[in-house]
Formats: structure tokens, sequence, C-alpha cells
């Protein structure tokens, strides 16, 4: 009976195993080649438009809306307390340590990871990839390391985006469709937003797009069978790295709490 | 100026090579034929270290390129070129860039030198004109062209053909199989042509190796591969199959 349950359980779990280990040992080639080889600056800034300006309608919708509907839930809940004014403490809070990061990074996976993994994946199966290692140019200097950095620079400023999004948007349904005073809404929100929450939010957003674009560029290097592979590849990039970003955000919020403690210290 | 010794090669549990020897002399044309998915481009991407193989030795200009990882086998990459047998082109750039692709890469960035390499390579490749086009909209043909002008733009020492005429019609082939005569010509590049179009391989090559069953199991000059009264080799020479041979004895 143990033998038959590990029997079952040990192959998807070394599958398991074998996929974090190669998306490690990629991270680790990546970083290696950011700190020893010259950086294509052209493929980046070409990154940082792709992922960070050709974004931006996602993130400031995705901001907008939820500031808006986190704002109206918010006081129809306090509201009851008497407590209206404080909704923009909540709405500023909220943004900056869990909602922006976690949304902005969830729409980023969907839009760029699917992309990135379906461009690699596709260069992949038409033997471009090979040609790149035949040319003797490294895969990973060529299409990882400028994706890497280009994520690790637009993603904070994605995130502090969608946060000041979502604040702006959060004021102006408090103010214009919830009659709560915006003195008290503007004074209780800047006494309880600290520097520390945003620096969480930025934080996150930061190890989230490393999480997105590893496992995005996993994929599409790996990706084979042709078109169903790609197409494969590119969803479970998505589903991956949205699972992964939703699972280490936990982790993440424990850790960064023990630095930036939450509440008004 | 390449040497393989025993190299095998299992993929899944079909073994693909099982022990192949071959020897290319610097300057010379070597065709390996043999069937389809008898192992043919996998011979080829191991010569370049795009496959690792199980056992085995690959010597190329005296060096063992077995065990090499990918930065190393750089410097063997830029002796050896490759052309893969759909053109392998960067289907984001033009053919220019395509072409320009491996000097952008060695360093150079002066656009005029760039352009002045680029239109050379077009020259004999026989596509003037043709920089600004995308990859979708050339012909096979044409795209086995700016694959190949790709490939020798850095002037390596030698290039592998990876089918370089299937797919094409037999005016396009034969315009191929000059070309691969012409560079063989001009520039003393060592040429190893995979394929299994026998008219291409007596066109361009100085010797022939027939791979069967994951061995070389002839090894000559084209006189020799016709003149061989070997049943195998005759049957490959004539496109005929097992069942016809027998049909044809049995009358």
């Amino acid at each position: 009976m143990t033998v038959r349950f590990f029997n079952v359980l040990g192959a998807p779990l070394l599958a398991f195993f074998q996929y974090l280990g190669e998306v490690v040992l990629l991270a680790a080639d990546t970083f290696r080649s950011i700190f020893t080889h010259k950086l294509r600056w052209k493929l980046f800034l070409n990154q940082i438009v792709e992922i960070g300006l050709l974004s931006q309608l996602v993130v400031v919708i995705t901001g907008a809306f939820t500031g808006a509907v986190f704002s109206a839930q918010t006081f129809f809940q306090f509201n009851k307390l008497g407590m209206g004014s404080a909704v923009g403490a909540v709405v500023s809070v909220a943004l900056c340590r869990e909602l922006a990061p976690v949304l902005t990074s969830l729409m980023v996976a969907g839009r760029v990871g699917a992309a990135m993994s379906a461009e690699i994946g596709t260069m992949k199966v038409t033997e471009q990839i090979d040609a790149l290692r035949a040319l003797a140019v490294y895969p990973v200097d060529y299409l990882v390391v400028p994706r890497t950095l280009a994520m690790m620079v637009s993603m904070p400023l994605l995130v502090a985006e969608c946060i000041a999004v979502g604040i702006a948007a959060g004021y102006l349904v408090a103010i214009f469709m919830l009659d709560i005073n915006g003195t008290y809404y503007m004074a209780n929100m800047v006494r309880w937003t600290r520097n520390r929450d945003i620096i969480m939010g930025l934080s996150k957003a930061f190890c989230f797009g490393i999480l997105i674009v590893f496992i995005s560029c996993h994929k599409g290097l790996t990706a084979h069978e042709g078109a169903v592979g790609v197409g494969r590849a590119t969803t479970e990039a998505v589903v991956n790295a949205s699972l992964a970003v939703l699972i280490c955000n936990f982790f993440l919020t424990m850790l960064f709490n023990i630095i930036y403690p939450a509440g008004y210290q | 100026m390449i040497a393989v010794r025993a190299l095998a090669k299992k993929i899944g549990q079909q073994e693909i090579l099982r022990g192949v020897d071959l020897e290319v002399r610097t300057g010379e044309t070597l065709a390996i034929i043999g069937r389809s998915g008898g192992g043919k481009s996998v011979l080829l991407k191991h010569l370049v270290g795009l496959m690792e193989p199980d056992a085995g030795e690959i010597w190329i200009e005296g060096q063992n390129i077995i065990g090499m990882n990918e930065r190393q086998l750089g410097t063997i990459r830029k002796k050896v070129g490759i052309l893969f047998q759909g053109g392998a082109l960067f289907d984001s750039m033009t053919v220019e860039e395509n072409i320009a692709f491996p000097l952008h890469e060695a360093g150079e960035r002066d656009p005029n030198v760039l352009r002045a390499k680029v239109t050379e390579m077009l020259d004999v490749m026989e596509m003037e004109g043709e920089q600004a086009k995308m990859p979708v909209s050339l012909s096979g043909g044409m795209k086995k062209r700016v694959g190949l002008a790709r490939s020798i733009i850095r002037r390596p020492s030698c290039v592998l053909y990876d089918e370089p005429t299937s797919g094409l019609d037999p005016v396009v082939a034969d315009s191929i199989n000059r070309l691969i005569r012409r560079l063989q010509q001009r520039f003393g590049i060592t040429s190893i042509v995979v394929t299994h179009d026998m008219k291409s391989a007596f066109d361009v090559a100085d010797r022939i190796a027939y791979l069967h069953e994951g061995r070389i199991y002839f090894h000559g000059t084209s006189v020799d591969l016709q003149q061989s009264s070997d049943p195998l080799i005759q049957d490959f020479l004539l496109g005929r199959s097992d069942g016809q041979r027998g049909h044809r004895v049995e009358s």
C-alpha cells in the first residue's frame, strides 16, 4: 500500500522538483549573464516598451476599477460604524500592500507572460533558437536577460501607477458618489499610509516580475511539438506564473510584515 | 578538419546513431545520404553541438567538442556555419537584419560596413535588392539562400547543409547546388551536405557517405557509389522499396 502510494505520488513530485530546478537554473544562468556579459540595450529598451509602455491601459483600468470598487465596498461596511472617512486609509493601504502588486502582476502574467512564452516557444519550434546557438549567440543572453531586466524596471513602476490610479479612483468615488468629506478622507489616508507600505508593494512587484519572467521564458525555451506545444507552453506559463504570484504573495506578506509592520507605529 | 568517432545517440527508446565514424578533409564537400528519419539531421546537429551524444567523440580542428558548455562551443560555432532545413530565419527581422546578425553580434556597428557586406552576400546568392523583405514573404528557396548568406557572412571554415534542396523545384534546387559548389570554390569552405536527393549529392559532393541504421554503411566517391553492386545501395540509388526488389527477384 505504502509502495503504491509513493509510486503514484513519485512521478508527479519528481517532475515538479525537476521543473523547479530547471527554473532556478535558468534564473542562476540569467543573473550570471547579467553580471558577466554586455547588455544588448536595444533589446532591453524594446522590452521596456513591450512590458512597461504597452501595459499602461491594462494597468490603469485594473487600478481604477479596483480602487473604485474597494472604496465603495469599504464605505458600505464602515459607514454603518460611522467610520466613512476612514475609507481613504483602508483603500490606500490595501492597494499599496496587496491589491496593486497582486492584480498588476496577474494582469502582466496574462499579457506579457503569455507573449514571452509564445514568442520564445515559436522560436524554439521553428529552429530559430538553434539558429541563435549555431551563430554563437547564447539564447539566455539574447532572449532572457533583456526581458528580465526590463521586467525588474517596469513592474515596480507599473505597480506604482496602479496604486496612484486606484487611490485617485477611490477618492473620486468617495467624494462624488458616496458623499464622504474629502478633507477627512485625505487626512486619514495620508496619516495611515506609510512609506513602508509603498516600499512593500514595490518590493513585491519586483519579486513577482522576476517570477513571471523566469516561468514564462522557461516555458518558451522548453516548448516542443509544434503549434500545439507552443499553445500548451503559453497556457502553462500564464497559469503557473499566476499561481506562483498568489502563493509567493502570502509568504512575501509574512516576510515583509516583519520588516515593514502594518499599522500606525 | 572534422572527425567523428563512434558517435551514438538514443532518443527515447529509439537508437538513432549506433557508432558513426566519419572524417571530412579540409576544403572537400561530403554528402551524407540516407533514408528519411535515418538520423542524418541528428548527426549534423551533433557537429555544431546543438545535440549532445550518448557516446563518442567529435573533433573539429583538433578540439573535441563533446563535454563543452554552450559558451565554450561559441568559439567552435564561429568556425562552423549551418544551414537549417527551413532556413530558420529570425521572423521579426528583415532579410538585411538576418544576414547582418552574425556581424552585429560580433561587434560590428558601422551601418555602412554592414550594408556593404549584406549587399555582397546577396550578390553571391543572386538575390540583389531583397534587403527590406521580411522572411514571411520569401519563397522556400529564397529563405534557404538568406539562411546560407547568414551562415557564411562571418566566413566560417566549414558549412553544414541540412537538406538544402528539399521542398524546392528542380530549377531552384539546381541553383542551390551550384551555389554550394561556388562557395566551396570561391571561399574554400569545407562542406557537409545532408540530403536524400541523389542528384544534389552527385552534383556537389567530392565524397559520399551512406548512413544506414545509425552507421556509415558506405563511404567513397560518387563513382564508387554508382558502381557499387550492394543491393541496399542500388535500392537507394534507384529509389526501390524492399517489396519492389523482392517482387523483381521473384519475377
